[in-house]
């Protein structure tokens, strides 16, 4: 179980502490599927990234199947099975993807393993496997390798960071189907950063997060309704004009 | 072939036991193992250190080994070996040099390396430098390899120093006939207080000649590493210069390619980058289970692979 209690993240800013994250709260039973959601800036990625340890909270707790998580070097989170899928993943010049996906599984892979991870997230292995991670990739191929990363290595807690943004709607069709694969097996907790309707569709919770807080939560049936009627992104001052 | 010596050779040209095929074995000053074959002569000069290299024209899948190993401290010794490679011939030529020196005195090994490559010859050549050694007295290597290429050939070249080398002063030069090819990559690493300077040019003389540099190296620690690769289009002619380099501690590099167009059909591009290993990679690879140390050698493993 993962549960996020009262987490607070804050940076200085023109000589005074700004909140980043205010007190979020959250219980995620094992394997669920739950897909966070919000506005842009409301602290969804930083919440993701506290919970691998790439940012130092400032307050609160991540406990994760009874060990607190903060404090913990990311090494030794990723060795406890914690994933997490980078939005803007970077390249590496040199390495192949064959090289990057025997390091995420941390042992090696045969040909089939590897044929079938690419495959996953709609990349054909025959073109991939032995091309470096570097600029010659586009965006989106680079991004469908960094979920790929994250498949590798198994792990009981994945978080997938917008790994819609950057993907063609050929590929993103590829890539649903592998979260509802995920979703299906229930032999890990997913946690999905989305704004995509479709990935929110296959949610068993939609974990709305907005202004450091979490503002909501609910089955897709509850929240999906609540996102589309919403046109002003939760700003009151809008809501009042 | 004592231990320090097997392990040397195992280095600069994954040699365990005495190759097939044509080779010479040159160790600390003296030969130490010589064999021709049909289609390769390896003869010994007269005039000065070294041997000249003779593969018939035709010859296919055959390689050569000319490793030269310095056990002894305070050798200093200049090598000419000459390489005539026939017409049509592809084979492979692997010159390593390893260096090991746990005395007080400098070692030095100068290879002056000539390639002559026949029309339609197609040589792979790979040169490996290494060092190893507790002893005060430096590990030098200054080679120089002069390539000429006929028409049609086309060489690659594959040339490493990866630690080990206190002060390397590295000089290439290779002229490309008509539409001949080659393709130069070069990879580097420094530690320590260690220096290295190499320079490489290109001169495309002939008609739709094409040419490649590829410079990666590391430098770590206190060394000091300069580039000049530089691109010469005599002719219609395409040649592109990629420098890269990863620089860490102390180190200081400097990248100085040029391009220069005699010919209003030469195209020429170069490319150079200096940087530290970038934080984002470092952070990927730790969440991927590795240490940050481990994350470290991985990402200058395949940098220099």
């Amino acid at each position: 179980m993962l549960k996020i209690q009262n987490l607070q993240y804050s940076v200085a800013q023109d000589g005074k502490q700004t909140g980043i994250l205010r007190g979020i709260d959250l219980n995620v039973e094992d394997n669920q599927f739950l897909v966070i959601t919000g506005p842009n800036g409301g602290g969804k990625t930083t919440l993701a990234k506290c919970i691998m340890g790439l940012v130092q909270p400032t307050g609160g707790s991540i406990n994760w199947n009874g060990t607190e998580l903060c404090g913990m070097s990311i090494t030794d989170r990723a060795k406890l099975g914690v994933r997490y899928g980078f939005q803007q993943p970077p390249r590496f010049k040199g390495i192949t993807v064959r090289d990057l996906l025997t390091v995420a599984a941390g042992k090696k892979l045969s040909h089939s393993e590897v044929c079938g991870l690419l495959t996953r997230v709609g990349l054909c292995a025959k073109d991939y496997l032995d091309r470096e991670v570097d600029t010659s990739l586009s965006g989106g191929e680079v991004k469908r390798i960094e979920i790929a990363t994250v498949l590798a290595g198994n792990a009981p807690l994945m978080i997938f960071d917008e790994p819609e943004a950057g993907i063609d709607l050929w590929s993103f069709s590829r890539l649903t189907e592998t979260f509802g694969e995920l979703r299906d097996q229930r032999n890990a907790t997913i946690l999905i950063i989305s704004h995509q309707e479709r990935i929110l569709s296959m949610a068993d919770k939609i974990i709305m997060v907005s202004d450091g807080k979490v503002s909501g939560m609910g089955d897709p049936q509850e929240i999906l309704p609540q996102i589309t009627g919403d046109t002003v992104c939760f700003c009151k001052a809008m809501e009042k004009s | 072939m004592n231990e320090i010596e097997k392990n040397l050779l195992a280095e600069v040209a994954d040699l365990h036991e005495i190759p097939e095929g044509a080779y010479n074995i040159r160790m600390d000053g003296k030969s130490a193992g010589r064999n021709s074959t049909a289609e390769i002569q390896i003869i010994p000069k007269t005039d000065k250190d070294g041997i000249e290299i003779h593969i018939a024209p035709n010859t296919k899948k055959q390689s050569v080994h000319i490793p030269v190993i310095l056990a002894e401290s305070g050798i200093e010794e200049t090598v000419y070996n000459d390489f005539y490679v026939g017409e049509n011939a592809d084979v492979v030529i692997i010159a390593g040099c390893g260096i090991h020196n746990c005395g007080n005195q400098d070692s030095s090994h100068s290879g002056v390396h000539t390639f002559h490559l026949g029309r339609n010859a197609h040589v792979k050549y790979v040169e490996k430098h290494y060092g190893e050694g507790d002893g005060s007295g430096a590990r030098v290597m200054n080679p120089q390899t002069n390539v000429y290429l006929d028409e049609g050939a086309s060489m690659e070249m594959d040339m490493s120093q990866i630690r080990g080398i206190d002060s390397t002063n590295r000089n290439t030069q290779i002229h490309v006939g008509d539409k001949a090819e080659v393709v130069l990559t070069e990879r580097l690493l420094t530690h320590g207080k260690q220096n290295a300077e190499s320079r490489v040019d290109i001169f495309l003389d002939g008609e739709d000649s094409s040419a490649r540099i590829l410079s990666r190296s590391v430098g770590q620690d206190d060394s000091v590493q300069t580039f000049f690769p530089c691109m010469t289009g005599n002719a219609k002619s395409f040649g592109h210069v990629q420098c890269d380099s990863i620089i860490m501690g102390n180190a200081r590099i400097s990248s100085i390619p040029a391009i220069r167009a005699n010919s209003v059909d030469a195209q020429l591009v170069h490319e150079a980058a200096i940087g530290k290993i970038a934080g984002d990679q470092l952070l990927k690879l730790m969440t991927l289970g590795l240490t940050e140390e481990e994350a470290e050698e991985h990402i200058l493993n395949g940098f220099l692979k």
